[in-house]
């Protein structure tokens, strides 16, 4: 089996201000608690990584970065 | 052809006023967290963000057609240094103001996820000069189109949608909002 580089979506929580935008656009992966704040699995699966990647780019404040884990 | 160039810049200047003011209430929207199952806030951004590229595409040809009408006599520079053209200088003048706002908007936005945030937040927050430098541009230029009522209930329109928007957005509130604006000076 072939594993490219893993990619986890982390979210940077004093930024982030429960907008959800990110729950919206990646419904696959980002799940929001009670109060909107995004709870966040380990792993991004590589058939999300486009979607994950708008995602980040569409976090209003930015708080949501996709980061490389090898 | 002069005046197809005069009514092509007036027509677009036109456009351009409709489009800047969907997208300054689309904007006010997102901030206000506005979002129903069909207009998720994704959508809201995302029109945001297209109607702003479309307005700037309608802004090349109203400025474009206005410099290349000889009638008037606009030069190039005149459109983005604010209050040096010889035809109506105060007018026009906002007008460039508002140029010069709106490719530092758009300029930082294009680059949002790779800027400081805090800065590409600053520089956004001009948007709320923005809309009122262009109604006040349009409304001082358009001399003649400034006595038809058609156009004037389109001004009327567009004052009345950001106004509305506006008080949605003053009026939003949030727990996340809220507690950041918590006093903590207050529970020492
Ligand atoms: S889009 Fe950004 S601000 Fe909104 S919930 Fe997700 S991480 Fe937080």
């Amino acid at each position: 089996m072939t594993r490219g580089p893993r990619w986890t979506l982390k979210v940077d929580p004093i930024r982030c201000q429960a907008h959800g935008l990110c729950a919206e656009l990646l419904p696959e992966v980002v799940d929001l608690d009670e109060w909107g704040y995004p709870l966040l699995p380990g792993e991004v699966p590589p058939l999300l990584l486009s979607e994950a990647r708008a995602a980040a780019a569409g976090c209003p404040t930015l708080a949501l970065r996709l980061v490389h884990t090898d | 052809m002069s005046q197809a160039l005069w009514y092509a810049s007036r027509a677009t200047g036109l456009v351009s006023l409709l489009l800047v003011t969907a997208t300054t209430v689309l904007g006010l929207l997102g901030a206000s967290r506005v979002a129903t199952a069909s207009w998720p806030r994704f959508v809201v951004a995302g029109l945001h963000r297209n109607l702003s590229l479309l307005t700037v595409a309608f802004l090349a040809v109203h400025i474009s057609t206005a410099v290349i009408d000889p009638y008037a006599g606009i030069k190039w520079l005149d459109a983005v240094l604010p209050f040096t053209s010889s035809y109506q200088p105060i007018w026009l003048g906002l007008g460039a103001v508002a140029l010069d706002l709106m490719i530092a908007i758009t300029v930082t936005s294009l680059l949002r996820t790779r800027m400081s945030h805090r800065a590409w937040r600053i520089v956004h927050l001009t948007s709320y000069a923005l809309w009122p430098i262009v109604v006040i541009h349009g409304l001082g230029n358009g001399g003649t189109d400034r006595h038809q009522a058609w156009i004037l209930a389109l001004y009327a329109l567009c004052f009345l949608a950001v106004a509305a928007a506006g008080l949605l957005r003053l009026r939003a509130t949030h727990p996340d909002t809220e507690l950041r604006n918590v006093n903590v000076a207050r529970w020492r």
